[in-house]
């Protein structure tokens, strides 16, 4: 075997939630509620347009978790050595953007480094310029005359690749669909086209070009050039905040999926029991919400890093110290945020107890961990599901805010935080560095306005009282 | 010949795909009332929106002429609209506590219409507000400008609702169903107020309602609707001295009655139609027992007899009138044992007023406050009261739902409050409950069989699981569902299936007696009489015992062999149904059977006034003392004592005790 997996404490958690979630879409609900909630959802247009959006990001994200160690060139009459470094699958895919290192600062698409260099000419003549970077652009003979045609080819090879790969995906996507509803190609065509079609595919189908082109044209780029330039030290900076996906992503998953136990048991307890086991509940969610979350982060995340330092033997790698901080990250961050929904459910289940069928059930001497298992927490599904996903987004901008005040993630880990802390001092710099600050911000923008509209959409589909019929 | 203050002229009104109202036609005539009466999903309150334009988004009204006062209401822009509603025409909504601003005073919000329709200065519209005010009853009126509605009870908030709709003048009120969330008593109130204005002020108005009573003491005309279409029209006389459509003399013999106890009521099999495709032939055939051949390929026309009475049946065109429905062959009564299954001792419930670590535990609300009542076996005990009187609470109370706070229910010689967890839990599955909502009452994750399982498995009332799907199988025919209907969702059930299925889901742990809480109120006549009859059926084949929580006294009075009225917490009068019925003797039993609108009495004049009080604050002395015509100076002093009448009559009241000392002196 060339490789050695290596399963972090994140990645374990990240594909659990993953298969939580298919296992939940795979079990049958013919007729409940919660699925009439899911056909609502896909039917709408921004809900479709969104999901695919962040649907790709969560791809990038989940093979970004999947760590492994390469072998190490074998050495005759020695046990396979391993490389101490972890790497992920999405880095061997981005094995030339990773590798493509170059001196310094250089803007995207350039062909030249950012600072001028001494350089001594063959003639021995000695020349202060910009000098050719190692690798974007390279190929080029004569950078001035064939940039532009260049770039421009890239672009267009880029669009028509994409946008075969996106009819090639909607050719699969039609035949599925056609296989699922068990009709011909040409049945389906029309069902699409009838009055009756409630299934966005035009939507889909523009997304889905969209999204396809983009990524193509990427790739095209990426292919000779640094599409977002690179940073201080020559790293790519599209490489870097492609790698920061994975860090905001489970930074919004694992936070919820921390936290949602606590908040869904104590929530749902305190409004069914009542009495002195909500004032307990009542007092402890107060209590901590009257301390600044910020404070409290900060406060813990000092004190594991004092922690981590006195006992460095527990890490056997540098990934798995950055992966023991990002956790941390997560559990805080949860510990300072299951107040609301905890105070949500609390409420929503003071109601739900004094419900007929509640009531029925109690008449029955059904016990009360069997009752608010079965007659409580199903209707608070939509409450738990339309919460995550809107804190997902806040999640993901808290990364940034406390990377950049220096108590989030590792240093040594990709993440916007750490890319927009760091602009700080690019953008003091003269001439200003902009592109990194702009590279994590387009990211992070998109996916938290993707996470935002799917979050409407998910609202509008599952409340039942938001909704206009 | 006088012009209609509003006519309707083939009204087509759709919701989504839904033909909601499918070419109404009818005329309201000034001074009078019109009165349009169905049942739920028939089209009536979106007849009343389009006439606003007030409808969901969803809907559309497709064609047809709305002329009022000469113009075409259809036609107008939105915002001569605007100036309609709430000006030439008022409308008042069902539920009062939601059509009024919780954080405006109800004095803001009747001037804001005045100023909006009448053009009034503040000061005038202050004393306008007032003088409206006063003129719907509210008593004090200038000084209660400034209260808001979260300080006012149901009726008054309706008075209020009323005064705003009076406010811009209008020669036209549309009332939709205005007393139906309403108690009998205030409902006879408020019906008297909305006469006694239409009178004053020559108002033409628009009555809707589901309520054959109610439509008795107001109309003048009367149009009754069926899925979307009107199928009878006629005056007020005319219509009940001898209606003409089948589903009119259905709705009729579905009503309970005194005379017809020992038989059953008629109900109207099946359901309403799907509204969402064209008829042929006429909408009523599924149901109608009258229908022939040609019912179903064509659809009836209009029949114009004497008297401007006219309805759509073929049956009319042949002249063949039918003169009266079938009802179903005489039921067999439970015969009640003389054992006696529940007997319920000084029963107390009461809740305080504040909860948390540092409440005061002292002030407390006594929802029930000493109630004495036994249930013979197979027998129905009607527990009759207003809302808010406590009688829900006794109900839960029995059900060991609610923990009471002092007093004795024994079941079968158990004493339910004195048990520990696990006694209780084995008695458990011998006393059950049906909820009034058949739609808060089934929870809508779980499949029908899931529901019905649940009690039998936490009552181990059979652990086999082959054996249990065949019992239930039973069951779900004996309520009169089909056995398929077990892996199905509740929402896939009309109103009157779901409590069908509650009913089944009761039995299914073999109860000695149900506690049914107001079973039918959320219910059309048509199918409360479904459920009747199921429950009456039921008891003979089960000899169940039941405990009937109502409202409605001509429920009670049909199903029930005795009848206990509760007032504040309390039992004030309790005797045999005939005792209670023909010869109560309570002042406050008198007047809630005068407050019930009556198909064949005038509308009643002796109602009684004053709200009913709040358990939190009662009187000193009878807590009726406040509405009673009869109260004494001695009634302030101490709650009367109980009195037997007879072996089963018993009352409470001062004037009743004298009354009898004088007779028994004589
Ligand atoms: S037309 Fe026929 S089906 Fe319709 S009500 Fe008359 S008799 Fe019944
Ligand atoms: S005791 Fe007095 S106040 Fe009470 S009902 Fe009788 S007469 Fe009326």
């Amino acid at each position: 075997m060339s490789w050695q997996p290596v399963v972090l404490w994140t990645d374990a958690l990240i594909f659990s939630l993953a298969g939580l979630i298919l296992f939940a879409f795979s079990r049958k609900h013919p007729h409940g509620q919660l699925h009439d909630a899911w056909q609502r959802l896909i039917q709408m247009p921004m809900a479709v347009a969104s999901g695919l959006i962040l649907l790709v990001f969560v791809v990038i994200g989940l093979l970004d978790s999947l760590h492994y160690r390469p072998q190490l060139p074998a050495q005759p009459g020695h046990a396979p050595q391993y490389s101490v470094e972890v790497i992920s699958v999405l880095d061997t895919l981005l094995q030339p953007l990773r590798e493509h290192q170059e001196k310094t600062y250089s803007a995207p698409l350039a062909t030249r480094l950012y600072v001028k260099e001494t350089m001594v000419q063959p003639g021995g003549r000695v020349l202060r310029d910009y000098p050719r970077l190692q690798f974007g652009g390279a190929s080029l003979l004569h950078p001035q005359q064939d940039w532009q045609r260049d770039v421009t080819n890239r672009i267009m090879r880029g669009s028509v690749i994409g946008v075969l790969f996106a009819a090639l995906l909607a050719a699969v996507g039609a035949g599925l669909l056609a296989m699922r509803r068990k009709c011909g190609l040409g049945a389906l065509y029309r069902q699409l086209l009838g009055e009756n079609n409630r299934l966005p595919w035009r939507t889909a189908l523009t997304t889905l070009t969209i999204l396809s082109v983009v990524i193509a044209v990427m790739v095209e780029l990426a292919a000779a050039y640094h599409v977002f330039g690179t940073d201080k030290v020559g790293l790519d900076v599209l490489y870097n905040s492609v790698k920061s996906i994975r860090t905001g992503l489970l930074i919004g998953t694992l936070t919820t999926l921390i936290m949602l136990p606590f908040a869904v048991l104590l929530g749902i307890s305190a409004g069914y029991f009542g009495g002195w086991i909500d004032d307990v509940i009542q007092y402890i969610y107060t209590t901590l919400n009257a301390i600044p979350s910020v404070l409290l982060i900060a406060a813990a995340v000092l004190l594991m890093q004092v922690y981590m330092e006195a006992h460095p033997a527990l890490f056997d790698s540098a990934a798995a110290r950055t992966d023991f901080r990002l956790l941390f990250l997560c559990m805080i961050l949860g510990v300072t945020s299951w107040t609301g929904l905890c105070r949500l459910l609390r409420g929503e289940t003071l109601k739900l107890r004094e419900l007929d069928y509640v009531q029925a059930a109690r008449a029955f001497g059904v016990s009360d961990w069997r009752l608010m298992w079965r007659h409580i927490l199903p209707n608070l599904y939509h409450l738990v599901l339309i919460s995550v996903v809107m804190d997902f987004s806040g999640l993901v901008l808290a990364e940034a805010v406390l990377s950049y005040l220096g108590v989030g993630v590792d240093p040594a880990m990709q993440s916007w935080g750490n890319m927009v802390n760091t602009a700080r001092l690019e953008m003091a710099r003269e001439p200003v560095v902009w592109w990194p600050l702009v590279a994590a911000f387009s990211l992070m923008f998109t996916l938290v306005l993707a996470a935002n509209l799917f979050a409407d959409s998910v609202r509008d589909a599952f409340d039942p009282h938001g909704r206009q019929r | 010949m006088i012009v209609p203050l509003l006519r309707i002229d083939g009204l087509h009104t759709r919701l989504g795909e839904l033909r909601v109202v499918d070419g109404v036609s009818f005329s309201v005539m000034p001074h009078q009332t019109f009165a349009l009466l169905g049942e739920s999903g028939s089209g009536k309150s979106m007849t009343a929106l389009s006439i606003m334009r007030l409808l969901p988004e969803v809907a559309r009204i497709q064609a047809g002429r709305i002329d009022f006062n000469g113009r075409d209401l259809l036609k107008l822009p939105e915002s001569a609209m605007r100036d309609v509603r709430g000006g030439e025409i008022g409308m008042i909504f069902q539920e009062p506590m939601t059509s009024l601003n919780p954080v405006l005073s109800i004095g803001e919000q009747v001037i804001e219409t005045l100023t909006r329709h009448r053009r009034l200065h503040k000061r005038g519209a202050r004393e306008e507000a007032a003088t409206l005010l006063q003129a719907v009853g509210l008593p004090d009126a200038a000084k209660r400008l400034n209260v808001y509605p979260f300080q006012l009870s149901g009726g008054m908030k309706q008075r209020v609702m009323i005064a705003m709709s009076l406010a811009g003048n209008p020669s036209l009120l549309i009332a939709d169903e205005p007393t139906t969330a309403l108690d009998v008593t205030i409902q006879a109130q408020v019906l008297a107020l909305l006469r006694r204005i239409q009178q004053q002020r020559g108002m033409g108005m628009l009555l809707i309602t589901h309520d054959l009573g109610v439509v008795a003491e107001m109309a003048d005309q009367v149009g009754v609707m069926y899925a979307g279409e009107l199928v009878e029209i006629a005056p007020r006389a005319a219509f009940f001295d001898h209606p003409q459509h089948p589903y009119s003399l259905k709705l009729f013999a579905a009503l309970p009655d005194r005379t017809q106890r020992d038989a059953r009521l008629a109900n109207i099999v099946g359901n309403v139609p799907a509204l969402d495709s064209e008829f042929i032939g006429c909408r009523f055939a599924e149901r109608c027992e009258f229908a022939f051949s040609r019912c179903r390929e064509e659809s009836p026309g209009w029949t114009t007899l004497a008297d401007g009475h006219a309805a759509r049946c073929h049956l009319l065109e042949t002249a063949a009138v039918p003169k009266s429905v079938s009802v179903a062959q005489t039921i067999q009564l439970a015969v009640a044992s003389d054992k006696v299954l529940l007997q319920v001792t000084d029963l107390a419930v009461h809740f305080p007023l504040h909860s948390g670590l540092w409440a005061n535990r002292r002030n407390v609300i006594k929802a029930v406050d000493g109630v004495n009542l036994h249930i013979y076996q197979g027998e129905t005990l009607a527990l009759v009261g207003e809302s808010g009187c406590g009688k829900t609470t006794v109900g839960k109370a029995i059900v060991q739902l609610q923990p009471a706070t002092a007093g004795r229910i024994l079941l079968d010689g158990v004493d339910l409050s004195a048990l520990g967890k696990r006694q209780l839990h084995q008695q458990r599955a011998y006393v059950q409950m049906i909820f009034q909502d058949p739609f808060s009452s089934l929870n809508p994750h779980l499949r029908v069989i899931d529901l019905l399982e649940e009690g039998m498995i936490a009552l181990g009332v059979e652990q086999n699981a082959g054996r249990r799907s065949q019992i239930l199988v039973g069951l779900m025919d004996q309520v009169g569902l089909p056995s398929r209907a077990l892996q199905r969702y509740p929402h896939e059930f009309s109103g009157g299936q779901r409590q069908r299925i509650a009913i089944a889901r009761a039995l299914a742990v073999q109860p000695k007696l149900i506690v049914c809480d107001e079973p039918t109120s959320a219910l059309d006549v048509s199918v409360q009489a479904q459920i009747i009859n199921l429950l009456k059926d039921l008891q003979a084949e089960f000899n169940l015992s039941l405990l009937f929580i109502t409202h409605n006294l001509p429920v009670a009075d049909y199903l029930a062999q005795r009848i206990a009225v509760m007032y504040l917490g309390r039992i004030v009068e309790t005797g045999s149904s005939e005792e209670i019925i023909t010869r109560p003797r309570h002042p406050y039993t008198q007047a809630l059977l005068a407050a019930v609108p009556s198909l064949t009495r005038p509308a009643a004049a002796n109602i009684v006034n004053g709200d009913i009080i709040s358990a939190a604050h009662p009187p000193d002395g009878c807590h009726f003392r406040m509405r009673c015509p009869l109260a004494m100076p001695i009634c302030t002093e101490r709650y009367p004592d109980e009195m037997q009448l007879s072996g089963t009559h018993s009352v409470r009241c001062h004037a009743v005790a004298q009354a009898e000392r004088v007779a028994g002196l004589n």
